[in-house]
């Protein structure tokens, strides 16, 4: 996968997964199949949580047309 | 007329010259009130229009320079107040009020500018609930416009600290009061539009900015008046990148409070409506989590049950008990069987030895016991007189023995 799910899209995922765990008619197989599924999106999702890095950066562009940031406060 | 009493005779010039100066120095710089009138705006920049009461009437010049200044615009109708000072035009000897400020009767100019602003954005469509962007529920990345020494960078950094700390703060830093403040926030929110895109065509390892938080700490109508600027205003609708506006006035409304995607009564409110609670997001996944695991708990639970109420059906309850049962079936049927076998099997004994006995009976042997007797002559059988001659030697079969025996005579 050239970009990694977004955060919030593996939350909306796992979301949706259990909603159609909690009332499909879904036979054993495939209600093992869902779950497996969804316990790699809960993995995924507190990874993400975890890991996003703290930044504060003031943003400055310049005469060129590029940009800057340098690390505010 | 003598040279010494001829009165001084001017030229229409000069004349006029020397009331134009009566008048410049008399009327350097007054205040004067009236409904405006005629009002008649030139290509070249310059408005002309007539201030009048119910009896007078003041021909007034605006030049571009002072219109510029003026921030709402002159109407028919209106009843204003303009400070200028008192000239005249000398190619048509009218005197004129040559206007340098102008200012709204009864409410402030500011006021004015600000209804008459909003009411044209109004008509535009800039503040339609419709093309409203909606925020990312989880934003991972800020970009915020604002003072960066302000009171409201300060806030929305606390909050943020508070609340996830991890997330990505990306400031702009503009003048939020004066008059340059209009065209830096202008640009601030371009810009953070415009690095999106940087971050796009330059392959950068960077997370995109979600959402844009443009505003200030509270102040006067004159310091908050940046954000009630067109120019800021179309910025705020351009912007692709949803906008929330929080200038920190919390009773009344700024146009950018209009356009914005959303509106925060302050900075701090606009980080905590905008950055996610970590502790939040950590318990929706627990909960999540949770409903799985008890979901697919609860589906192998019940087929569990249902396994179990299989096996204490009877038949699998006391296999054994079947198995004799079917042994005890077994036996009663091959009973059956062997009794319907038997009895067929005597029948049919019977009808044998009837049809033995039968078939004895008819046999010779029968009936040569029955004493009937058979006779050859030289090994054919004799069946009638005319086999054998008199004189012929016959042998004659009993049932036992045989008799040998010469024909003396036959008969009929």
């Amino acid at each position: 996968m050239a970009k990694e799910m977004s955060f919030e899209k593996a939350l909306e995922n796992l979301e949706k997964l259990v909603s159609e765990l909690e009332e499909g008619e879904l036979s054993l197989d495939a209600s093992l199949k869902k779950y497996e599924e969804g316990i790699k999106f809960v993995r995924v999702c507190q990874e993400k949580l975890e890991k996003a890095r703290k930044k504060i950066e003031l943003l400055v562009k310049k005469d060129d047309g590029t940009f800057e940031k340098e690390v505010f406060e | 007329m003598s040279e010494e009493n001829r009165p001084q005779v001017y030229t229409v010039t000069e004349l006029t010259r020397d009331i134009r100066m009566v008048f410049e120095n008399t009327f350097q710089s007054v205040w004067v009130e009236g409904e405006v009138s005629n009002y008649i705006a030139s290509s070249a920049g310059h408005s002309y229009f007539s201030l009048k009461d119910e009896n007078s009437v003041l021909k007034c010049v605006l030049f571009k320079q002072a219109f510029l200044k003026i921030n709402f615009d002159i109407k028919n109708g209106m009843h204003i107040l303009c400070r200028g000072k008192i000239s005249v035009y000398d190619k048509r000897g009218e005197y004129q009020l040559y206007v340098a400020q102008v200012e709204p009767k009864g409410k402030g100019a500011l006021q004015l500018a600000f209804e008459q602003l909003k009411e044209k954005l109004n008509k535009e469509g800039l503040f339609d609930e419709e093309r409203k962007r909606p925020l990312p529920r989880i934003p991972l990345r800020i970009g915020v416009v604002t003072s960066p020494t302000g009171a409201a960078i300060k806030d929305i950094l606390k909050v943020a600290k508070r609340r996830y700390a991890n997330i990505e703060i990306t400031l702009r830093g503009v003048l939020v009061q004066g008059d340059k403040a209009k065209y830096e926030i202008k640009d601030g929110i371009e810009e953070l539009n415009e690095y999106n895109e940087y971050i796009t065509s330059n392959n950068l390892d960077e997370h995109p900015i979600d959402v844009i938080i443009v505003g200030r700490g509270g102040g006067s109508l004159e310091d908050l008046w940046p954000f009630n600027e067109e120019i800021v205003a179309r910025a705020i609708f351009d912007s692709k990148i949803p906008v929330i506006s929080a200038v920190g006035h919390e009773i009344d409304y700024t146009i950018s409070d209009f356009v914005a995607d959303l509106r925060a009564p302050t900075p701090s409110a606009a980080a905590e409506l905008v950055i996610p609670s970590k502790k939040d997001l950590k318990e929706r996944i627990e909960e999540l989590k949770y409903r799985l695991t008890s979901e697919i708990n609860e589906k192998i639970n019940i087929l569990q049950e249902r396994t179990v109420a299989l096996k204490d059906r009877y038949v699998l309850k006391a296999p054994l008990n079947f198995v004799l049962q079917s042994e005890q079936r077994i036996d009663d049927l091959t009973k059956i069987l062997s009794t319907n076998f038997n009895h067929k099997i005597e029948i049919k004994n019977n009808e044998l030895k009837t049809a033995a006995e039968k078939l004895e009976m008819l046999s010779p042997l029968g009936v040569l016991k029955r004493g009937y007797s058979i006779t050859f002559k030289e090994g054919t059988l004799v069946r009638g007189k005319s086999d054998v001659v008199i004189g012929d030697l016959i042998n004659t079969k009993l049932a036992v023995g045989g008799i040998l025996s010469r024909v003396e005579n036959m008969s009929d």
